[in-house]
């Protein structure tokens, strides 16, 4: 084992070091194809969908359960279960296409090391017969090539950084002992531990209470800056997103269908889909109404789908969505939507109520924290 | 209010365990609830709120206080009559759609579970009937009937749990938790259900919930409890509008705001319980404006409405 070896041991496929956020491409995922045996049928978990992660940002993938979020972020870890795999497209990181891995031994300078995650239940991702402490040293040593006194230190240094206090007295404590948001924050500890470039979080907070909630996403991105990772945050509640996420991508159905900066997609947003996910947040609901609630459910996703695969729950939809999938339209460089809406032939269409309230909506709600609001203003970055 | 309360709850202590060991979950609650109301209890895991809902449904044995339904006492041991009634007019909602179906009954006997145990059909006719409309009226199709949990989504399955209250006429419902296991998408279908029945049965709930911004949006009233105490209960706009005690203003802090302008502004306040000197000055529930009440010991109270901000409730 080698003393405080950084990023170059020797079975690390990268030996590129790691430089300042240059804000360019870091990992590009292109027209990712994933599907899945189950029972002797075949179900496409993702469909052609592609996403571009740059360096020092966060980006907030959003979707409903099913919509084939986290299937994609594994498949960037390589943590696609046995019956799953990557048939097209590929993910490129570093010169390398990561859907061509095959081999276990090949994730290992990338797992972890490079590309960590962290999952909504933070009991199933910690050792329960294993003090905290050491579970965190041991993922330092394992892939930082430590020995046990450096990893420990690393170990005691990380758990500061989280915001446990008392870390001797925690390290050597188990799971148990520690509290939904503690554990949370000592897999959180685990992650960065080993000095990873990406950060994916998947979901999580959803099983934290809010205030816990507000907490960990304050320490994500406190660490995101503090430690200049990229972070790519999966989750179905766009009202969790938008303190932190620099740009956010909504998926439904195993697609991407619209993405752009986080002020673009909460300001200006285009695509059917993510008008009826920002209605539906009770925070904009006007009490004493309905809240707006999008019916039907997700389509099936073990057959073939033809045209827009959110036009059956579309009340707008146009004939042609049922007929012929949607080529993405750009609205601005940053910002583009899958929708056939946006083709210059389709009809004005009157948006619905919910939608035209909703920019009031928000900045009401805006308002009630303090703040101005900003329609009217370009959106710049 | 004039109003006779549906459901009275004085000075509610539950405590769990013996001797060195013994824990007190709930320590002396009080709080009304009226008909046609919807009462929030919020607090974080651990706080005790739903012990709180067990206490009523009389699943966890009250250790002192009273809890009153229509002015009758069920704190203690009750006649099997009432025990019947009770059983019947107050029923329960839970977090998990997908672990509180038995999954190898069909949904039609899943609604009529409880019909069966308390034999309330005259004929098999009138018991499918009282099922459909259950069913009916949560915006499910009846012939879904003969179908098992595993066929449905969780939107779905959280609304054969609330038919399944629901055919036994309930007076009151307990629900806990009842959306924080599901999709946004598909928990605004579960809202509106619980906020049509509410205006069409003049159901009571006492809802049961960390998250305050779906709490917000439901509830007549909010009373927000921390460790087994109740800090702070009052009408839900004049809550989110003039919230007094440190942990109320905590937990509205940490709402996330669906404006990427307001969030980055947005700075989250942190509870220290130790703040407070109650040793030498207990505090005491003291009513600051008239319906909103604080735990609060004199000096405190003093400070926090001068603290105040009046404005003027915004309406959301």
């Amino acid at each position: 084992m080698r003393q405080k070896a950084d990023h170059g041991t020797s079975p690390d496929p990268i030996a590129e070091p790691r430089g300042p956020d240059s804000g360019g491409t870091l990992l590009s995922a292109d027209n990712i194809v994933i599907r899945f045996n189950l029972r002797g049928r075949t179900l496409t978990a993702v469909r052609r969908a592609s996403l571009k992660l740059h360096a020092g940002e966060t980006l907030a993938v959003v979707g409903e359960s099913g919509s084939g979020k986290s299937v994609l972020a594994r498949s960037f870890v390589g943590m696609l279960d046995k019956n799953g795999r990557v048939d097209e497209g590929s993910i490129s990181y570093h010169g390398h296409d990561l859907a061509r891995f095959t081999a276990e031994q090949q994730w290992l300078g990338i797992r972890g090391k490079r590309i960590a995650m962290i999952f909504q239940d933070p009991m199933t991702a910690l050792n329960p017969l294993k003090t905290v402490g050491e579970q965190i040293r041991e993922a330092a040593a394992i892939h930082r090539g430590m020995d046990r006194s450096a990893s420990k230190l690393l170990a005691l240094d990380m758990l500061t950084r989280v915001g446990i206090r008392d870390p001797e007295r925690r390290y050597s404590q188990y799971p148990h002992e520690f509290s939904g948001g503690m554990r949370q924050r000592a897999v959180i500890a685990a992650a960065i531990a080993c000095g990873p470039e990406i950060l994916i979080c998947d979901e999580p907070t959803t099983a934290l209470d809010v205030t816990i909630q507000a907490q960990i996403l304050d320490l994500i991105q406190g660490l995101q800056r503090d430690l200049g990772m990229s972070v790519l945050f999966i989750t179905h509640d766009l009202g969790v997103v938008a303190r932190m996420a620099d740009r956010i991508a909504v998926m439904y159905a195993g697609q991407v269908v619209e993405e752009g900066l986080s002020r673009e997609i909460f300001y200006d947003p285009r695509h059917p889909y993510t008008w009826a996910l920002l209605a539906s947040l009770p925070q904009l609901g006007v009490k004493g109404e309905e809240l707006f609630a999008i019916r039907g459910t997700p389509p099936s996703l073990f057959g073939e789908l033809k045209g827009d695969a959110f036009a059956p729950r579309n009340p707008l939809a146009l004939r042609v969505d049922f007929e012929n999938e949607p080529p993405f339209f750009e609205v601005s460089p940053t910002h583009r939507a899958k929708t056939w809406l946006l083709d210059p032939r389709a009809p004005a269409i009157e948006q619905p109520d919910t939608v035209r309230r909703l920019k009031a909506r928000i900045a009401t709600a805006g308002h009630r924290a303090g703040v101005p609001h900003p329609i009217g203003q370009e959106a710049s970055v | 209010m004039i109003q006779e309360p549906i459901l009275s709850v004085h000075n509610l202590t539950v405590r769990f365990g013996t001797g060195r060991k013994a824990f007190e979950a709930v320590s002396g609650v009080s709080f009304d609830l009226f008909e046609g109301e919807t009462l929030s209890l919020v607090g974080e895991s651990g706080s005790g709120k739903t012990t709180i809902g067990r206490a009523i449904m009389r699943v966890h044995p009250v250790s002192t206080g009273s809890i009153r339904y229509r002015g009758q006492e069920i704190a203690a041991a009750v006649g099997t009559k009432d025990e019947k009634l009770l059983r019947q007019k107050i029923q329960m909602i839970f977090q998990d759609p997908m672990a509180s179906l038995n999954e190898r009954a069909k949904i039609d006997y899943i609604v009529s579970e409880g019909l069966y145990n308390f034999r309330l059909f005259a004929s098999e006719k009138e018991r499918r009937a009282r099922v459909e409309n259950a069913l009916l009226e949560v915006g499910l199709l009846p012939e879904f009937a003969s179908r098992f949990p595993h066929e449905f989504s969780g939107g779905q399955r959280q609304r054969i749990g609330i038919a399944r209250a629901l055919v036994m006429e309930p007076e009151i419902i307990i629900a806990d938790e009842p959306i924080s296991a599901l999709d946004v998408s598909i928990r605004a279908q579960v809202i509106n259900v619980l906020n049509r029945l509410k205006r069409d049965k003049s159901l009571s709930y006492l809802f049961i919930a960390h998250d305050l911004s779906v709490v917000r949006f439901i509830s007549d009233r909010i009373a927000v409890i921390h460790r087994g105490h109740l800090v702070e209960l009052a009408q839900a706009e004049e809550l989110f509008s003039r919230p007094l005690h440190p942990y109320t203003r905590a937990l509205l802090s940490a709402i996330p705001v669906p404006d990427p302008d307001a969030e980055h502004n947005r700075s989250l306040i942190v509870y220290d319980p130790s703040m407070h000197r109650y040793d030498s000055d207990p505090p005491a529930w003291s009513e600051a404006y008239p319906g909103h009440y604080v735990l609060a010991n004199p000096a405190e109270l003093t400070t926090w409405v001068a603290n105040a901000t009046p404005e003027p409730a915004l309406s959301p």
